[in-house]
């Protein structure tokens, strides 16, 4: 049972989590783009802040764009003409000076084309290709006569292709074993490039070879429950952390460019195609301008490529209403919102949530041609106040369209489908103990006020019960249905009100219920809350009072729990809690402890000049090179000891201290005992003589 | 009289003991130097307690009781190594001076672990 259950749980949440509305680009991204791209002051920092700003700019087709033609194209024309421009600087110039057209002559650009090219024969990283094959197809598009063709473009192409790893992604250079998925994205747009500068078609079998990695990037692709797809980058090195966004829109640049410049069917799955549009318009509108433009610039790739460009269902709102007969409305549109071609839209099947069995609907929507909206007049028959999954299917009418489009199947989206709940057969009774004997019994009206005033007992009982009713009848069961009893002294006591089918009903049996209630005989108000997030007409309200009489409370009975003055005393935040340290102990200053430093070292200069006074030497020392090498030794060991001891002191644990003691120890008994022996033996000597 | 009498004998009484201790031999006067000054650097460290007081008392300890035991260590070898000294005359000094490095080494591994 408990399995069956789990497995109902599971379904029901995989319904639900893959549902989810994306909305395509529309006015409110264009004034959060104005908000987060106007620059400080006048202009941006860099060149490559610019062409990301402008490139958005570009994509949203905003009328109002900041006025910094004069001050950029400065600063463009001053990094064209510099001999000493990096390639990475004259690309991001060019990519400026393709939105902003500054006056530029061909001669410039003719210099320029040729360093270029040098700059490709002799690239040694995919930067460097990338950089400089951009540049040269951007100048090709600036400036038609300027040539700008590859000679060995076979040689290149294989160049960036050696970079290429199994799994569809790439590195950076050759020394680097490293591979990244956003140097995939680079390197396919720098492949792409390669083909639109050839001068001679490039080897079909090399093309493909580059086909079949895109193939096993897209492989790699990773997913997220809502069905959005993206590319992960798990490199993280010199070139920056790049995030799932920035890589995914670069490999996003680079299919959509090698698929237009080679001019191949790539054969790529149209759900992966939509699930990366649905994971760039997941993100929203970014926080930061970078962000920004890689949704935006990805997102314009989707919408101009010759892959699939994939359509976006989306709805005005997802609330629909029973009492103003809402119709329900679909908008299908390209991701940066243009309009899509013909097509129709079905309502497929409606799943309730809560329940795993769906009904099959198969319904075709009207289209208004005016508003560009699919509608469905009236909801279906079976359709109740609740939440539900639509199932949407979006149906080419050109068979033609279905090669450019992708729609990726059935897409859900939740539904929340509101109503007017019926609230009647209130009434509110005092039994005696035995159910039988009513002693007061009333009907309330709970859409209008009330105030009911009962007396009871403690051998009596309150019963309280209604009825709700759904728009279409049937039994409505709201997320809350709470009795609550207050009483004059600020205690409150919270029922669930319990159902069968309709009914809704609650018997609260005072004797039971005494100590509950501490024993607080008085007057006691009756609030009743009914609420849902579906049910137009939840309510939370006052019903009157009930006049308790309560026996006297025996010895040991519980208190009532003081009651918190108000809300934000009982959640507001508690008393910071100070801790207590122990003071440190009193430190002497630092010169007397200098001081004594310096004194503790007197009687060891004391002990200095005594040696001299005493004329000591050193002639007993070994002059024989075997002796002597063992007195040094056994110096040195002492010397050794003494340091170990100092590193035991400064950081070493007892263990290894003793460890590296016993090696020492042996090594110092030996090269000591020669030593002394030494010393011995030429004293006997000595003695002997 | 009687004053200047006693300070011509304390004069002549010292006057022996330095005469007769000039004839010591240098390596037993060495290890003398050596005594005072481990004497005077643990006198030092006592002042310096006396003055601020014994807060790291372990380090105080170990301070003290390096020099302390030093010093005694260094008497034994004095008395080991004395040639006067008729108990130990089957004793070579270098044996004497190879338990007196061992002892130091053991002495200073326990002051180290007790320093803190």
């Amino acid at each position: 049972m408990g399995k069956v259950l789990g497995f109902l749980i599971l379904a029901v949440c995989t319904l639900i989590c893959e549902a989810a509305i994306f909305k395509p680009i529309s006015d409110s991204h264009r004034s959060a783009a104005l908000d987060l791209l106007t620059p400080k002051d006048g202009s941006y920092e860099s060149l490559e802040v610019t062409y990301k700003a402008l490139r958005s700019f570009e994509i949203l087709g905003t009328g109002k764009q900041p006025d910094i033609k004069a001050v950029t194209c400065k600063s463009v024309v001053d990094t064209l003409r510099s001999p000493s421009s990096a390639s990475k600087d004259l690309f991001q110039a060019l990519r400026v000076n393709r939105i902003l057209k500054c006056e530029l002559n061909n001669e410039a650009f003719a210099g320029i084309a040729s360093r270029l090219k040098d700059n490709v024969n002799s690239a040694g990283s995919l930067l460097d290709y990338y950089y400089s094959v951009g540049s040269l197809v951007l100048i090709e598009g600036q400036a038609s006569e300027v040539d700008v063709h590859l000679g060995g473009a076979d040689s290149v192409f294989r160049a960036i292709k050696a970079l290429s790893q199994s799994d569809g992604r790439w590195r950076y250079s050759s020394n680097n074993p490293e591979s990244s998925t956003f140097a995939a994205g680079i390197a396919l747009e720098s492949l792409a490039g390669v083909i639109s500068l050839a001068s001679s078609e490039i080897d079909r079998s090399l093309i493909s070879l580059v086909k079949n990695d895109i193939s096993k990037l897209l492989d790699g692709v990773e997913k997220y429950d809502d069905g959005a797809y993206y590319f992960d980058e798990k490199l993280v090195d010199a070139h920056g952390y790049q995030s799932p966004l920035s890589a995914s829109s670069a490999v996003v640049r680079g299919i959509t460019a090698f698929a237009i410049a080679s001019d191949e069917d790539l054969n790529l799955p149209g759900d992966k195609i939509l699930g990366l549009a649905r994971f760039f318009l997941g993100v929203g509108i970014p926080g930061n301008a970078e962000d920004l433009f890689y949704q935006l610039d990805a997102l314009a790739s989707l919408e101009n490529n010759r892959v699939s460009i994939p359509l976006i269902l989306s709805l005005p709102t997802a609330v629909l209403s029973l009492t103003r007969k809402d119709q329900l409305k679909v908008n299908v549109n390209t991701v940066l919102g243009s309009a899509a071609p013909s097509l129709s839209v079905k309502l497929k099947q409606i799943f309730s949530s809560g329940s795993k069995d769906a009904s099959i609907i198969d319904q075709d929507l009207k289209f208004d041609p005016e508003n560009a909206v699919h509608f469905l007049d009236v909801l279906p028959e079976n359709i109740d106040a609740g939440s539900y999954i639509f199932t949407f299917e979006i149906v080419l009418q050109n068979p033609e369209d279905k090669k450019i489009y992708a729609t990726g199947g059935r897409t859900k989206v939740p539904i929340y489908v509101t109503g007017f709940v019926k609230v009647d057969h209130a009434e509110v009774a005092v039994h005696d103990s035995d159910l039988g004997n009513v002693e007061t019994q009333k009907s309330l009206d709970l859409a209008g006020a009330n105030t009911i005033s009962l007396s009871a007992n403690h051998l009596q009982k309150l019963r309280l019960s209604f009825q709700l009713t759904s728009p279409l009848g049937n039994a409505f069961k709201p997320h809350q249905a709470f009795l609550k009893l207050r009483h004059e002294s600020k205690v409150e006591h919270i029922f669930v009100v319990g159902n069968s089918g309709k009914k809704f009903e609650i018997i609260l049996d005072f004797l039971g219920l005494v100590e509950k209630f501490f024993y607080l005989s008085g007057r006691y108000d009756i609030q009743l809350t009914v609420g849902d997030a579906v049910m137009e007409n939840s309510f939370f309200q006052h019903l009157g009072s009930i006049e308790l009489d309560l026996p006297e409370p025996p010895e040991k009975a519980a208190r009532p729990p003081p009651q918190a003055v108000d809300a934000s005393s009982r959640f507001g935040p508690k008393a910071e809690i100070s801790h207590i340290f122990r003071a440190p102990e009193k430190r002497p200053p630092k010169e007397l402890s200098l001081t004594f430093l310096a004194l503790v070292l007197l009687p060891f200069v004391g002990f200095l000049v005594g040696l001299l006074r005493l004329q000591v030497n050193l002639k007993n020392f070994p002059k024989a090179s075997a002796p002597a090498t063992f007195a040094i030794l056994f110096h040195l060991g002492i010397a050794a000891v003494l340091s170990l001891y100092l590193l035991f002191w400064l950081k070493l644990n007892l263990f290894t201290t003793l460890k590296a003691l016993g090696f020492l120890g042996i090594f110092l008994m030996f090269v000591g005992h020669r030593t002394l022996a030494y010393l011995a033996s030429s004293s006997a000597k000595l003695k002997s003589a | 009289m009687a004053k200047s009498s006693a300070t011509k004998d304390a004069q002549a009484l010292l006057h022996s003991l330095r005469s007769a201790y000039a004839s010591t031999p240098t390596n037993l006067k060495i290890i003398d130097i050596y005594v005072l000054f481990a004497i005077f650097t643990a006198l030092i460290q006592v002042g310096y307690m006396a003055i601020v007081g014994s807060f790291p008392f372990n380090s105080f300890l170990s301070g003290v009781l390096s020099c302390v035991g030093t010093a005694v260590l260094a008497v034994c070898l004095r008395i080991q190594v004395n040639k006067e000294n008729k108990e130990f005359k089957d004793l070579p000094p270098e044996r004497a001076y190879a338990d007196f490095v061992l002892c130091n080494l053991v002495l200073h591994l326990v002051i180290m672990n007790f320093l803190g």
